[in-house]
């Protein structure tokens, strides 16, 4: 029962770690290369304008993307590692 | 065959699909009708979300908030899909491992308390009332526009239909057929995206196309409208804005209303298995980005379309802007599709100073007043209505008639996927969690099964009473839904996976601070439940606290939430060991079964 826990618990902390770090690029990408970031990425052209333009419209949506995609694949590979999958 | 008959032809047949779907995808059983049986593929639920997600507003009026605000508006993009990875990383994955059919069900069980649960259902109630009004009222324009019928009429056909496979059907008829919805629409979308975009830059992929070289002048597009609008005293499409923490308030805002909407996260309780609620949000998010990347181009293309309608000389190689700008064409050499929509009076022309030509200007513009005025300008003429942009595309392009059909078939059912998402998620609020768990836990299965029909049928009833009469907050959507669903209902959800330490007294305490504190900004900037002239102070930017407009404010009234919360749980007893136990177990998705009633 005692190892159960401290597996489960294991479990939650690498998720969270898991988390974070995801939700760093997320917020990377849209607050920061999208708009706070965007005048120091002006000097980058992307097709008659900035990069940061193209974070805003495009970038940010497909990052959103990969990044989910990572969160589920990673976290299948931690439910089974930790045993804790269905 | 007339245009007309296209457009029945279009509408008809979706038509048929839709009912065909309910008579096959009835509800035997609550966990048919609530979560469609708990064995949706994720990919069908995906794709079902997406539908469910993308409203009137996404199909029709989002390429014209981006035509007219350019990157300013970037916020709605970013907003609306950054959602889904907070909605597939913090919320998605543990209430579908605790199995329950509400998302009142969650916030009632999780903090124990019947307070919780009855705010939890009166802030799923307002927000996703104020939602359905606006798919009601679009379904109406569209059925008007294309269908040659009364606004009224086009209501309730469209609130028929919603009752054939949403009071029989349930989340399973809801479920199918917005898979065929999200089919219809984004073909829709789509085809007059492609010519547009081959047209104007020969690439036939909007997104590339929106950042490659506009053919007939040789410059990039977006530098190409850039000095478009420019020589008419426009803001450049792609300038940058100087609120940067209003922006960021207001793109956090979008993200965490849209992760907290009820009508979205019941979805994620119909997929058999924890690890199908997270790919599930990864492939909800592939198929709205196949229209939200394609909606920067619709805008983007369609504001040069409009511009270069009017400014015939600005469209080719310019050497100088301020000639090629200051010859507007003949109003009567105006194309074919200015005059279809004049008619509907969503482009309206109003010759200020007389001379037969259509200037169109940022006349607003103090800088440019003096350029206008040596031309002889009185006052930008035109007025666009930046919702016909979708809507008119197929005639700005010289699509044929058939495309015109798809549009209209498309914008009727992003209506009415959403709309009945819901539907059912006010239905099964009041249903499962006001009759069955608060008012009589004594209640059959049938019983049931017959309240949530009931349930569902007076949604309806009410949607289109609202549809035909909106009051004043229904324009109020992204303030109020949004609001109330990213400062009230996210950070609730949250704390009860994230958290074992936030009890009942907290949560509740959260919620209202929440709550309250968004309501209140909003109230004090757009009057008093949006009575007109109620407001307190003018809704200017100057009025502003810090800047932060009403509509931003949600991701602050989430913070005074997660703030009252801690304060309040940490000055209070633990919850009791059984909570806590629960905690532990949504986290693991171990023992997950299908959603079970209790």
């Amino acid at each position: 029962m005692a190892e159960d826990k401290s597996n489960a618990e294991a479990y939650w902390k690498a998720n969270v770690r898991l988390i974070t770090g995801c939700l760093i690029v997320w917020a990377f990408v849209s607050y920061g290369c999208a708009i706070l970031f965007r005048p120091l990425l002006a000097g980058i052209p992307v097709g008659g304008t900035d990069l940061g333009f193209w974070f805003a419209q495009q970038g940010s949506i497909l990052t959103f993307i990969c990044l989910i995609f990572f969160y589920a694949w990673k976290m299948n590979k931690l439910d089974e590692k930790f045993g804790l999958g269905e | 065959m007339s245009q007309f008959a296209i457009n029945l032809l279009f509408v008809g047949a979706s038509f048929a699909l839709y009912i065909g779907i309910a008579i096959w995808a009835r509800a035997g059983s609550t966990k048919d009708f609530y979560v469609a049986g708990g064995g949706v593929h994720p990919i069908t639920n995906g794709m079902a979300t997406a539908a469910d997600w993308m409203s009137a507003a996404s199909f029709i009026s989002m390429a014209g908030l981006l035509a007219s605000g350019g990157y300013a508006n970037s916020t709605f993009l970013m907003g609306w899909t950054g959602g889904y990875v907070i909605l597939a990383m913090l919320l998605a994955p543990y209430l579908r491992k605790f199995g329950k059919f509400t998302v009142p069900d969650f916030i009632g069980d999780r903090f124990y308390s019947r307070a919780a649960r009855l705010v939890a259902v009166i802030c799923l109630i307002v927000a996703s009332v104020t939602y359905v009004i606006g798919q009601m009222t679009g379904a109406g324009v569209a059925f008007s526009r294309f269908l040659e019928v009364s606004n009224t009429w086009g209501i309730w056909i469209a609130a028929f239909i919603v009752f054939l496979y949403a009071v029989f059907g349930g989340m399973k008829g809801i479920t199918y057929t917005q898979v065929a919805q999200y089919i219809v629409l984004i073909i829709a979308y789509t085809i007059p995206a492609v010519f547009i975009a081959m047209q104007l830059t020969g690439n036939p992929i909007p997104m590339f196309g929106m950042f490659s070289t506009h053919t007939e002048s040789g410059v990039p597009l977006l530098q190409k409208l850039d000095d478009v609008v420019n020589a008419l005293g426009f803001r450049d499409y792609t300038a940058d804005v100087d609120n940067k923490l209003n922006m960021v308030l207001f793109t956090l805002s979008l993200m965490i209303g849209t992760a907290g909407l009820p009508h979205v996260i019941i979805r994620f309780f119909t997929v058999p298995k924890v690890a199908d609620a997270r790919w599930s949000a990864g492939w909800a998010l592939v198929f709205i980005a196949l229209l939200y990347l394609t909606a920067p181009a619709v805008g983007s293309m369609a504001r040069l379309n409009l511009m270069t309608t009017v400014y015939p000389e600005m469209s080719g190689q310019v050497e100088n802007y301020e000639e090629a700008a200051s010859n507007p064409i003949l109003y009567e050499d105006r194309p074919e599709w200015v005059r279809t929509w004049e008619e509907t009076g969503l482009i309206t022309f109003n010759d200020a100073n007389n001379d037969g030509r259509i200037q169109f200007y940022n006349d607003g513009n103090a800088d440019f007043a003096e350029t206008a005025e040596s031309r002889g300008w009185e006052g930008s003429e035109l007025t666009v209505n930046n919702d016909i942009l979708v809507l008119a595309n197929p005639e700005i392009a010289n699509l044929p008639g058939w495309v015109i059909g798809l549009i209209a078939a498309g914008g009727i059912a992003a209506a009415l996927s959403t709309a009945a998402g819901l539907l059912l998620a006010i239905s099964s609020a009041i249903s499962h969690d006001l009759i069955k768990t608060m008012i009589n836990p004594n209640i059959t299965e049938k019983g049931e099964m017959l309240a949530a029909r009931i349930s569902m049928g007076g949604a309806i009833l009410l949607a289109t009473y609202l549809g035909l009469n909106p009051p004043g907050f229904a324009a109020q959507t992204v303030a109020l839904a949004f609001g109330i669903a990213g400062a009230s209902l996210f950070p609730a959800l949250m704390m009860g996976i994230f958290s074992k330490r936030v009890n009942n007294k907290g949560a509740v305490a959260g919620m209202l601070a929440g709550l309250l504190t968004t309501l209140l900004y909003i109230f004090t900037y757009l009057g008093w439940f949006f009575v007109p002239e109620t407001n307190m102070l003018p809704n200017t930017p100057d009025n502003w606290i810090l800047g932060i407009s009403p509509l931003s404010f949600g991701a602050i009234g989430a913070m005074f939430n997660f703030a009252v919360a801690y304060l309040v749980s940490n000055a209070t007893e633990e919850p009791p060991q059984e909570i806590q136990d629960l905690v532990e177990s949504v986290r693991y998705p171990k023992g997950a079964g299908g959603a079970v009633s209790h």
